[in-house]
């Protein structure tokens, strides 16, 4: 279910009371529907679904999510414990959805 | 199961134990879109009502344009009928295709394209300037080509009996002596090369229907291959296997060629020339561009002593500047195309069964 | 940062790989939810790289292979009225109803449309206001708020020719019908991130408390799938059962409050038949009546003439990981995508079809193992 990626709002406008977007799709730009993101603001990246953007994205979380895989084998080697040592140093919590 | 939805006593979460499954769908007798997509469907049409029908020797073979002697010459000969919407679209429009479609059938097997036929259907209602600039694009992409148009016909239908335009050509060409480039050829130990990149014509027409903009670069790669095939047998004449890979794109088109030929294909997907903005276009519309269709770009099956000879060549000609190696043809799995990904794992890359829908899941 | 090529890198996938195989020292079955992501393992070829011990299970979360039979004849007879112009997501077209699909009755002059958005199919509507414009509004939590904002606005906007055909379905009722069965295999979730971009995570913890389950949030690209693998795995072995959220850069633990609230004002909480599993309790959404002159099934009257499917194939087994595809009599000889016997071998990315798709070589496993290196 829900195919959804990642774009790059380029433009917004108001069309019939509507918050759209341009959003930019790695080179391909197409309209999209903002009203479920109201506070999202041009240059921001947002998950988008059948022409809806339904969530920013976070780009301090992504960095930090890349920087955990790519310390994963080098904290093994040192630790013998990588994810909870990654993931401390990442500054993050195991379970940060709770 | 279904029907616990009317019980009342079954209205507690259902044991998945008793899950059960929908009924198969008969086959209508009935055209559906499909059967023109190139894929599976078409390939169903051909074999259980055309061939039946007025299957010979070589029709049967299936190619893009069939290789025949007469008079001691030996000439290509092939015909397509081409219908798209909108007309008009990045990069040509429909007498573009229509020219360069069928000159790339004849040179598919290594034929020097040299005349064609053009007929139109219009719909009755459609502005003649429509036509006319659809007419002048089949001049311009003739010479471009060539090739002179030498006969013709016209006929119209009534107004909601057509897209406006609908174009069928038919071409002759030469090929040359020694010379024998057929699906059938191909064998284990070719190398698979794409003389381009990939899926541009399929994302220029959807990016009009879907209302896509594109800062640069998504334009139809429609043009005419002759040129590029010629360059290529100036180093050797010794090709397995060509193909043009239009509706169904180049997975349809190495699929062809793997059953054709009793072989397998290993397609390495990373080495899969596809521009970012076909990538990221097809991304969100849920397509892979393996299927989406191309203009002007050819495949070729080499084998390996001629491979890098034949890629410099292509890679030395503007049609093929961004030619690549894109997999090899093997002994194992006759008639799959298996791709390698780029995470290291393998897939089979199947023969749609018609065309490729948008999807959301 | 695009937020897509980095998360497909082969030297992090092969780091968080080799991670899990250091970490299982046991046979564990996880099943991933969402039938994109079943699509995106496929694809790449990662249950091939995984240990042999880690299995997934393909769920039921692919909304064109759920959407019950007795909905898609609904769709056929709506589609095939004068006057409708019936707007689908592509995927619908080919899912076969009691006796055709939306592509026959296209081929028999239904008006029947492929649209990307349901805000193209009230532009539609409101550029024929002669014609009544239906939109085929199926999907997960997903998808339910782009056809919850397009009805909003039909109505804002005074478009009346415009309605909808619901059949919204909801993760989480349907996790927990799986794990209810008695026949259960599955010891952890990886639960569908987009689903989670909406809704967020509170449904969850309850579920993973009740059921002694790890429920792990996982995006969609093959780092972010290998990394739900890689925390699910660690979880069983140390035998624990929490909640996490491994796609924080897309999922707030509050999902999308707008979307939230406009979901409640639009749609209301039903029971739903899922196709091939039957009524699920409170598992689906229906338009609530503020909006129900909205209601296809309301303004067409389509009745709900209960459709019984025979049982022809082992699609159930599939769903629940007692069986793979291939271990199906009828998998890729009667029951092929072309001539599909069950709902998961309909769309690219119900589990039969996926493995017809991509695997039906195997076994053996890897047939290019052999293959020379290109030229």
């Amino acid at each position: 279910m829900c195919l959804a990626v990642p774009g790059k709002v380029v433009g917004i406008e108001e069309r019939d009371g509507t918050r759209m977007a341009k959003v930019d799709f790695g080179g391909a730009v197409k309209d999209v529907c903002l009203e479920y993101l109201p506070d999202i603001e041009v240059g921001d990246y947002a998950v988008v679904h059948v022409g809806f953007a339904l969530q920013r994205l976070d780009e301090e979380a992504a960095l930090a999510t890349l920087d955990l895989f790519a310390r994963i084998g080098a904290l093994e080697e040192e630790f013998g414990d990588p994810w909870s040592r990654a993931a401390a140093e990442a500054g993050l919590t195991e379970g940060d959805a709770l | 199961m279904a029907d616990t939805a009317l019980d009342p006593a079954a209205r507690d979460v259902p044991d998945p134990a008793a899950w059960s499954c929908p009924a198969p769908l008969h086959d209508q007798p009935v055209v559906v879109l499909g059967h023109g997509g190139g894929g599976a469907l078409s390939a169903e049409l051909v074999a259980d009502l055309f061939a039946p029908a007025y299957g010979n020797a070589t029709l049967d073979q299936l190619a893009d344009s069939a290789a025949l002697t007469l008079g001691g010459a030996r000439l290509a000969f092939s015909t397509d009928s081409y219908v798209v919407r909108p007309l008009f679209f990045p990069g040509g429009c429909i007498g573009d295709l229509a020219v360069n479609g069928t000159v790339n059938d004849l040179a598919m097997s290594g034929a020097r394209p040299a005349h064609l036929s053009c007929a139109f259907i219009l719909e009755e209602g459609t502005e003649l300037a429509v036509v006319d600039r659809v007419a002048r694009a089949v001049g311009k992409a003739a010479e471009a080509a060539g090739v002179t148009v030498v006969t013709g016909d016209t006929k119209v239908v009534d107004a909601g009996h057509g897209d406006g335009v609908y174009v069928t050509t038919s071409g002759i060409g030469l090929i040359p002596d020694g010379v024998d480039i057929r699906p059938q050829r191909a064998r284990p130990g070719d190398v698979v090369l794409v003389s381009g990149p990939i899926g541009l014509h399929g994302i220029a027409v959807l990016s009009v229907r879907e209302g896509l903009e594109f800062g640069v670069g998504i334009a139809s790669d429609t043009a005419p291959l002759a040129d590029l095939v010629a360059a290529v047998l100036a180093v050797t004449p010794d090709l397995h296997a060509l193909r043009d890979p239009t509706r169904g794109g180049l997975a349809t088109a190495l699929h062809e060629i793997a059953t054709a030929s009793g072989t397998g294909v290993v397609l390495d997907e990373a080495a899969v020339p596809v521009p970012e903005a076909v990538a990221n276009a097809c991304g969100f519309l849920g397509l892979d561009p393996l299927y989406v269709a191309n203009e002007g770009r050819l495949v070729a099956f080499v084998p390996r002593r001629h491979a890098d000879a034949v890629l410099a060549a292509l890679r030395a000609h503007p049609q093929g500047a961004g030619a690549a190696a894109i997999g090899e043809c093997v002994a194992e799995h006759p008639g799959t195309v298996v791709a390698r990904t780029r995470l290291g794992g393998t897939r089979v890359v199947d023969l749609p069964i018609g065309e490729q829908l948008p999807r959301i899941c | 940062m695009k937020y897509l090529d980095e998360f497909q890198d082969p030297a992090l996938a092969r780091l968080l790989l080799d991670d899990i195989h250091r970490t299982v020292t046991r046979p564990w079955a996880l099943m991933e939810v969402c039938g994109g992501q079943t699509h995106s393992i496929i694809r790449h070829g990662i249950d091939q790289l995984l240990p042999d011990a880690v299995e997934l299970i393909h769920g039921p979360g692919c909304p064109v292979c759920v959407t019950p039979l007795e909905m898609i004849d609904k769709a056929l007879a709506v589609a095939a009225l004068p006057g409708v112009v019936f707007c689908s997501f592509g995927d619908m077209l080919r899912v076969p109803g009691t006796d055709r699909d939306l592509f026959r009755v296209k081929s028999a002059g239904g008006d029947v449309r492929v649209v990307y958005s349901p805000l193209d199919a009230l532009e539609i509507a409101r550029r024929h206001p002669d014609k009544q414009v239906v939109f085929f509004g199926i999907g997960f939590e997903t998808t339910a708020p782009a056809n919850a904002m397009t009805v909003h606005q039909a109505r804002r906007l005074g478009i009346r020719n415009f309605s909808l055909l619901v059949s919204h379905v909801r993760v989480p009722p349907a996790i927990e019908a799986i794990m209810r069965s008695p026949a259960c295999r599955v010891q952890a979730f990886l639960a569908a991130g987009h689903v989670c971009s909406v809704m967020g995570v509170d449904e969850y913890p309850e579920l993973a408390a009740r059921y002694r389950v790890p429920i792990v949030v996982t995006g969609f690209e093959p780092l972010d799938i290998l990394e739900g693998v890689r925390r699910t795995v660690r979880q069983l072995e140390r035998g624990e059962h929490r909640v996490e959220n491994a796609y924080p850069r897309a999922v707030r633990d509050r999902g999308n409050p707008t979307a939230l609230r406009m979901l409640a004002e639009v749609f209301e909480v039903t029971d739903r038949a899922w196709r091939g599993i039957g009524t699920i309790p409170d598992s689906g959404w229906r338009l609530t009546p503020a909006y129900r002159e909205y209601d296809a099934e309301h303004r067409f009257g389509v009745t709900g003439t209960t459709t019984r499917e025979p049982a022809a194939c082992r699609s159930g087994e599939v769903l629940q990981g007692l069986i793979k595809p291939r271990d199906c009599a009828a998998f890729g000889t009667t029951c092929t995508p072309r001539t599909p016997l069950g709902a998961t071998m309909v769309s690219s990315e119900g589990a039969c079809a996926a493995y017809y798709l991509y695997r039906r070589l195997e076994p053996p496993a890897h047939p290019t193992k052999e293959a020379a290196p290109l030229g």
